[in-house]
């Protein structure tokens, strides 16, 4: 038998994953793959919070399907500027975007 | 199924239609020119002012909306009701809400007018319209949210299409380096988001936000969902620790999109932190962490905005930190959580989307017939443009809160609340702030005024959308103060935690 425990913990260190690296990758696509890390680390916990311990409802299943269809869109707009700037810079490093600080 | 509880959402549903004739009305409605390229050339232009057809027609519609939207609103008939078993939920501040809202669209249509007719934007132009409108259908759905799938759409509905509109000046790389920086942003503000709303149905069992509220009780999970959910709307309103990516998107995105972004946006995520926070986390041991939470992120937002603000030389950038301050004040009206603190929240709301508004309506005309938006370029901006340099005075003193005008009162009311709600010091540290900000909004008006230039801004005519726009946010500057008719109209409707 699977614990909830320990699906858990597989989503917190996910959602921390993406978090380092977010802050750390310097290539725009490798931080947009570290969110896409933190909200499927969102999704695997209410997919598992409803099938572990409260079976009866469908609430954490829907919010789950919502959630991963707003990220596709997130993603695909976030490419899309992504495009645009490799246009002008020939680089989607995240240090190049620097144009404008402070 | 019950077709009649569609009726409840009347403003959702006529907000789409707008949406929807401004969208086959750019299909249909746009001439071509000799290479039959679309939409290229217009006819039917006022000679005098450059309006046509196709930006007054969206401003008609929204104002029709809007009025729409106000008339049933009297006496019994606008009670609180819920919609598809308490997923959409109204009443009737969620109207005057949205009305704000939709006010604050029909000046930034107003004042976009002159931009979206150069020829690189005039082919998209219907794309402008109904995206900010897609937005605003989001806040919409935010606003009346009574279950959290409907909040976490309605979030993700007002800032997805905003990124486009952030990079909207595809030849600008600027544009596109904002645009960067507030999508990535976003999502990550999203994912924390989401997380701590996972974490609080783990909790509860159930994602309604009533029943949260009576299932909720502290403990180590639900106070990190607080806590994650606080910084995902953080990022939102721009405030303190989560404010990074507020002044280079300010800086980036078109004059016009970040006039949107700094009043619109910001203002309705800062009413739905406040409702959301009054269902979920009302009860009395919650309200107490929350309280202490934002009496820090107040006191930090404020200071470091002023502190920061102070040393710009542009002044998009300049606006976005004083907008992150402005923030700070008027989160003010959530603390305590009480019906006071929500009538001056909404007000404030109001008198800085007229002020605020009315600041970037000037710095968009300038920028539109002479490319500048440097402090220094302002210098003696009296001289050439003398309405316009003091239309804009009229404006940063509401900012500033300086007595006549209706900054002044917004700001009184909102100290009033927090100050009865029992945050002696934090009502003193804003104040010793609002000193702060005179000084750095009189900088510009220094400029204007008293500095002189070799080379000023030179004399010209403004467009009559901007002009339009100039009137709507200077009679809300001068009357919404004296007026006090607005303000008990709001405080009718507002309920607090008791």
């Amino acid at each position: 038998m699977i614990q909830i425990e320990y699906i858990l913990i597989i989503s917190a260190v996910m959602m921390f994953a993406g978090i380092f690296g977010f802050l750390t990758r310097r290539s725009t696509l490798a931080v947009l793959l570290s969110i896409e890390l933190m909200l499927n680390s969102a999704d695997l916990n209410f997919a598992v919070f409803n099938r572990m311990l409260y079976p009866d409802g469908h609430e954490g299943y829907f919010f789950t399907l919502f959630a991963i269809a707003i990220a596709a869109a997130e993603s695909a707009i976030a490419i899309a500027i992504m495009i645009n700037i490799y246009r002008v810079l020939k680089n989607i490093s995240v240090d190049k975007l620097e144009k404008m600080k402070w | 199924m019950d077709y009649s509880q569609f009726l409840y959402m009347s403003e959702e549903l006529s907000l789409l239609a707008v949406i929807v004739i401004i969208f086959l009305a750019d299909l249909f409605l746009c001439g071509k020119d000799e290479k039959g390229i679309a939409c290229t050339t217009e006819g039917g232009e006022c000679p005098a002012c450059g309006c046509n057809f196709r930006t007054v027609f969206p401003v008609v519609l929204m104002l029709i909306h809007t009025v729409l939207n106000l008339l049933p609103c009297c006496g019994e008939c606008c009670m609180g009701t819920a919609a598809f078993g308490g997923m959409y939920v109204h009443t009737p501040m969620m109207t005057i809400v949205k009305s704000v809202l939709n006010i604050g669209v029909i000046v930034v249509f107003l004042m976009a007018s002159q931009w979206l007719n150069r020829p690189e934007n005039r082919i998209k132009m219907g794309e402008f319209h109904s995206v900010v409108l897609f937005t605003l259908l989001g806040m919409y759905f935010m606003i009346s949210s009574g279950h959290f799938i409907m909040f976490f759409i309605g979030l993700e509905l007002a800032s997805i299409p905003m990124t486009a509109l952030v990079a909207y000046d595809k030849k600008q790389y600027e544009s596109a380096e904002a645009g960067a920086k507030f999508i990535l942003l976003a999502l990550f503000s999203s994912a924390l988001l989401l997380y701590g709303i996972s974490l609080i149905y783990g909790v509860t069992g159930t994602l309604y936000l009533d029943e949260i509220g009576a299932r909720l009780d502290v403990n180590l999970l639900s106070v990190l969902g607080l806590v994650l959910f606080i910084s995902g709307m953080g990022f939102k309103i721009s405030l303190v620790p989560f404010h990074l990516w507020t002044a280079d998107t300010y800086q980036g995105a078109p004059t016009v999109v970040t006039g949107y972004l700094s009043v619109i946006s910001k203002g309705s995520a800062a009413f739905v932190l406040m409702t959301v926070l009054m269902k979920v986390f009302g009860s009395a041991a919650f309200e107490g962490l929350w309280s202490v939470g934002f009496f820090w992120i107040i006191i930090v937002s404020i200071t470091i905005a002023n502190l920061f603000a102070i040393r710009q030389k542009n002044l998009k950038r300049f606006m976005a930190f004083s907008a992150i301050s402005q923030a700070g004040y008027l989160i003010l009206g959530i603390m305590g959580g009480t019906a006071q603190g929500m009538t001056s929240l909404v007000f404030y709301l109001f008198v800085y989307m007229a002020a605020n508004l009315g600041a970037f309506a000037v710095l968009n005309v300038v920028e539109q017939n002479s490319g500048k938006i440097g402090m220094d370029d302002y210098d003696g901006l009296y001289q050439t443009n003398p309405k316009l340099a003091f239309l804009m005075t009229l404006c940063l003193f509401s900012l500033a809160g300086i007595p006549p005008f209706a900054g002044f009162f917004s700001k009184f009311f909102v100290f009033m609340a927090a100050f009865n709600a029992g945050y002696h010091l934090l009502v003193f540290i804003a104040l010793v702030n609002t000193v702060i900000s005179l000084y750095y909004y009189l900088l510009i008006v220094k400029a204007m005024y008293i500095k002189q230039s070799e080379t000023p801004i030179p004399t010209f005519k403004s467009d009559c959308g901007t002009r339009a726009a100039l009137t709507i946010c200077i009679i809300g500057v001068v009357l919404l103060g004296i007026a006090s008719v607005v303000y008990n109209y709001i405080d009718c409707f507002s309920y607090g935690l008791i």
